[in-house]
């Protein structure tokens, strides 16, 4: 019964989304005050019937109900009770569920908070959410329903939840990525509203700011947490494999990031408006076809779900209205609404616009790369080619490294200009300083490489200018001059520490990671980077749905004792799933990484052990990053309502007279 | 400074990458495969037995049984992921598994078989893909229902899953069954 009831919730929350994409729209068309003011009701209703449906989902599985076809195929009752939980986003129907949810909860949110703007636009923009919901609703209800039953004849037992998923990162990982993924529709549906209201000005790009800015640090730690989890999960020692499924969410990433500086320069300036919108637009379409190249089998993919051809085509007809409407929206609208305000190529401004070339060209290559392998299927009749890394990193980092270094300049650049004096003062001394912590790193991890070298400056470069600019900002009374700052400035300021600290630990680690393959029976010991490491032999142990063999690797640094490893090499017994599961010594300098290969007989074992130096940094960056976004939303000028409200058309005398 | 149409550039270049998701995906649609073979006898062949290279099989000894042909590798990752369900298969179901080992190394597929568990009655070497080719084969894995004539009654491209199973191969089974028991 309960599998029904959230069968039908989900029914009523599609039939919500078609008034809201109706009744705010008619309100705005006939002015109705009520029909113009139904948006936030409607919203919450949409909301709380996707919730009904995903509770009814999630009991499904915790009382392991496998009658459910989606349940027996994924959960198992010797699964833990957590893990039948996150099974429920495990495959793509519930997933999708999921991103339905996450889009109701951000469609509650914009009609919660968007008091500030006035009625014509927050319906506006809640009927382009409901419209977008429509869509969703359909795909789930037609295309991938996680309520069809199997009966009478119902599995006994179900298969069991893909071992890979058996995982914390995992119980955590899609819902932050579609928190972040499924966010870009709401500066999508705020510029699809100017769009058509034709109010293209500072306040569209403020009410954008702060939602963007969340969507894009969740979409920050989706992506970190992402690739923690395939670097300690997968059991390779990788941490990023320009797999397409992760291109798919890196593209809307950088185009968000782009997004998110140019929204800045259009709501202080003016400037660069239409370009902005179109930002905005490709900025969700990418998480779109993101979601198309995942769900659809087009591309091949460790992530990729079950292959059903109707749901590519599905999703390619809702690519095209929406995304072709959305353009050609762009199109006929954005020429009319162009102003043109000027600034000097040495301003903060110019430094926005090369920030956006750069990254646009980067989603370019990206998605060049990630679907060539398509397009050389075509031409060359059925052949299958795959474009791997080393494409990625040719054309990828020589993009990055420039970025790095507009960053590092753009610390001290103003609005509308800036002198050369303010640009370039004490950059030489700067430069110096970070040479010196680079010679100094160099000389501490004994490499002279030249890329080692050259990022490590660059990062250091960065860091100092960061921190010089913000020493020059707080001036001599730093406990004031602290409190002074803006949290947009602070949000700002972590961010591109951030991005430093994750681009010398991607360098670190690439260069100076070490990796052995040995053969190992007990008792025998390998000298690695300071390291010895000793296999003391393999156990075999009980987990609630695998057996292992679980070996254990003593780590000694200079006869003392670091940390005992457990790696372990699972079979999921429903599944019969062999699984590595790594084990890792961690600190802040330095990963240990040991994963159990093949059993040799004899009780030998191939052993893989890693040194990483630096790797945590890569997350650590990308966690900050995601900090300073979130740090920027808490901005006054975002809150601060009678601020916005001034500039909006003071209240017509003569209504309060009629009132009084 | 770009006039009026400039601005539906954005759009001509979706419509671009639109065409070439549509075609990719067409042809990735592996319900739009050629199924030539279909209800055609199996293709004749004489190959040797994975295990025991002096021994060989050939289209005649197929015949009989309704049996599954599992064309697989150890080079190819999907069928680590549909391996699972082709034990489930040969342990649960009652119909007999054979393999066909696919442009692959004799001792790396025996020791595939070893570490991951074998499913299969018996493995065909088909080394040079000889009869992959015959069978008009894309990739591996692909997985063929043949019947107790040696006749090719359905062709799955891809991982075999257990909704495959349920929704398609049982119920093909359970027919010639039928038509066996009445005929």
């Amino acid at each position: 019964m309960i599998i029904e009831l959230g069968h039908f919730a989900i029914i009523l929350a599609l039939a919500m989304s078609c008034c809201l994409a109706v009744l705010p729209t008619l309100g705005v068309y006939l002015q109705n005050p009520v029909l113009l003011r139904s948006g936030g009701s409607l919203a919450a209703g949409m909301f709380v019937f996707t919730l009904v449906s995903f509770i009814c989902l999630t009991l499904g599985f915790v009382n392991d109900d496998f009658s459910i076809a989606y349940v027996a195929r994924n959960s198992n009752d010797a699964l833990p009770v957590y893990y039948k939980i996150s099974a429920v986003w495990g495959a793509h129907e519930g997933s999708f569920l999921l991103w339905c949810l996450v889009m109701s909860s951000w469609t509650l949110a914009v009609s919660q908070f968007s008091q500030q703007l006035n009625d014509d636009m927050r319906a506006r923009v809640l009927a382009v959410l409901g419209s977008l919901s429509i869509g969703f609703f359909l795909f789930l209800i037609f295309t991938s329903n996680p309520f069809e039953r199997t009966l009478p004849f119902f599995p006994a037992q179900g298969a069991d939840l893909n071992p890979l998923l058996q995982d914390f990162g995992l119980i955590v990982h899609p819902p932050l990525l579609y928190v972040g993924y499924v966010g870009l529709s709401v500066p999508f549906a705020f510029a699809i509203a100017s769009l058509t209201s034709g109010q293209l000005d500072a306040a569209w790009a403020r009410w954008s700011r702060p939602w963007t800015n969340i969507a894009w640090a969740f979409l920050t730690v989706g992506i970190t947490l992402g690739s923690w989890w395939a670097y300690y999960e997968l059991g390779w020692g990788g941490w990023w494999f320009w797999d397409a499924v992760e291109n798919a969410s890196f593209m809307p990433w950088l185009l968000a990031t782009a997004l998110v500086h140019s929204l800045a320069a259009t709501e202080k300036r003016g400037v660069f408006r239409s370009w902005t919108v179109l930002l905005a637009i490709s900025a969700f379409s990418f998480s779109l076809l993101g979601a198309f190249l995942v769900r659809s089998g087009v591309l091949t993919s460790v992530h990729a779900f079950a292959v059903d051809p109707e749901r590519g085509v599905f999703i390619l007809y809702y690519l095209v209205i929406v995304i072709g409407g959305s353009l050609l929206l762009y199109g006929l609208r954005v020429g009319e609404m162009r102003v043109s305000v000027g600034f000097g190529w040495k301003s903060r401004e110019s430094f926005i616009l090369a920030n956006n070339l750069i990254l646009t060209v980067a989603v370019v290559t990206v998605l060049l790369g990630t679907i060539y392998p398509l397009m050389y299927e075509w031409f060359m009749s059925g052949q299958k080619i795959s474009v791997g890394p080393p494409y990625f990193n040719i054309v990828f980092v020589p993009l990055m490294l420039p970025l790095m270094a507009l960053m590092a300049l753009s610390s001290f650049s103003r609005w509308r200009k800036t002198a050369f004096r303010v640009l370039l003062r004490d950059q030489p001394l700067r430069l110096l300083i970070s040479l010196g912590m680079t010679i100094f790193c160099c000389l501490l991890a004994s490499t002279w490489n030249l890329w080692f070298l050259f990022v490590s400056l660059l990062c250091f470069w960065l860091i100092v200018n960061l921190l010089a600019d913000a020493r020059y900002r707080v001036g001599s009374h730093w406990l004031a001059g602290l409190l002074k700052q803006t949290p947009s400035y602070y949000g700002m300021w972590m961010a591109h520490i951030g991005i430093a600290l994750s681009a010398l630990g991607i360098v670190t680690t690439v260069i100076l990671s070490e990796e052995i393959d040995v053969l190992m029976a007990p008792g025998d010991q390998q000298q690695m980077s300071g390291y010895e490491i000793t296999f003391r032999g393999v156990t075999r142990v009980k987990g609630p749905n695998y057996s292992a063999d679980r070996g254990a690797i003593e780590i000694r640094r200079q006869g003392e004792l670091v940390e005992m490893l457990y790696p372990e090499k699972r079979l999921y017994v429903p599944s019969q799933n062999v699984m590595t599961e790594a084990d890792i010594s961690v600190n802040l300098w330095r990963d240990v990484y040991v994963a159990l290969g093949e059993s040799i007989g004899n009780q030998a074992w191939s052993v893989r052990v890693h040194i990483k130096p630096l790797v945590r940094w890569i997350w650590l960056g990308g966690v900050l990053i995601a900090l300073g976004g979130f740090t920027t939303v808490l901005d006054r000028r975002y809150r601060n309502r009678k601020v916005i409200r001034a500039r909006q058309p003071e209240p017509d005398p003569a209504l309060h007279l009629s009132a009084g | 400074m770009m006039k009026g149409p400039g601005f539906l550039l954005p759009l001509a270049g979706f419509l671009l990458l639109v065409a070439i998701l549509a075609v990719g995906f067409r042809l990735e649609d592996p319900h739009l495969l050629p199924s030539q073979m279909l209800d055609r006898p199996l293709p004749a062949f004489s190959l040797p037995r994975l295990s025991d290279s002096s021994k060989v099989w050939s289209d005649k000894d197929v015949y009989g049984e309704i049996r599954l042909l599992n064309v697989w590798a150890t080079w190819c990752p999907s069928c680590v992921h549909e391996h699972p369900e082709l034990m489930r298969i040969s342990q649960e179901e009652d119909i007999s598994v054979l393999g066909i080992n696919y442009n692959d190394d004799n001792a790396k597929a025996l020791a595939w078989l070893q570490h991951y568990g074998d499913p299969f009655d018996l493995n065909i070497s088909d080394h040079d893909g000889q009869l992959a080719i015959d069978l008009g084969v894309y990739g591996a894995p692909e997985t063929f229902l043949v019947d107790a004539g040696g006749i090719i009654r359905y062709r799955h491209v891809g991982v075999l899953d257990q909704q495959v199973w349920t929704d398609i191969l049982a119920p093909i089974v359970a027919e010639l069954n039928r038509i066996d028991r009445e005929g």
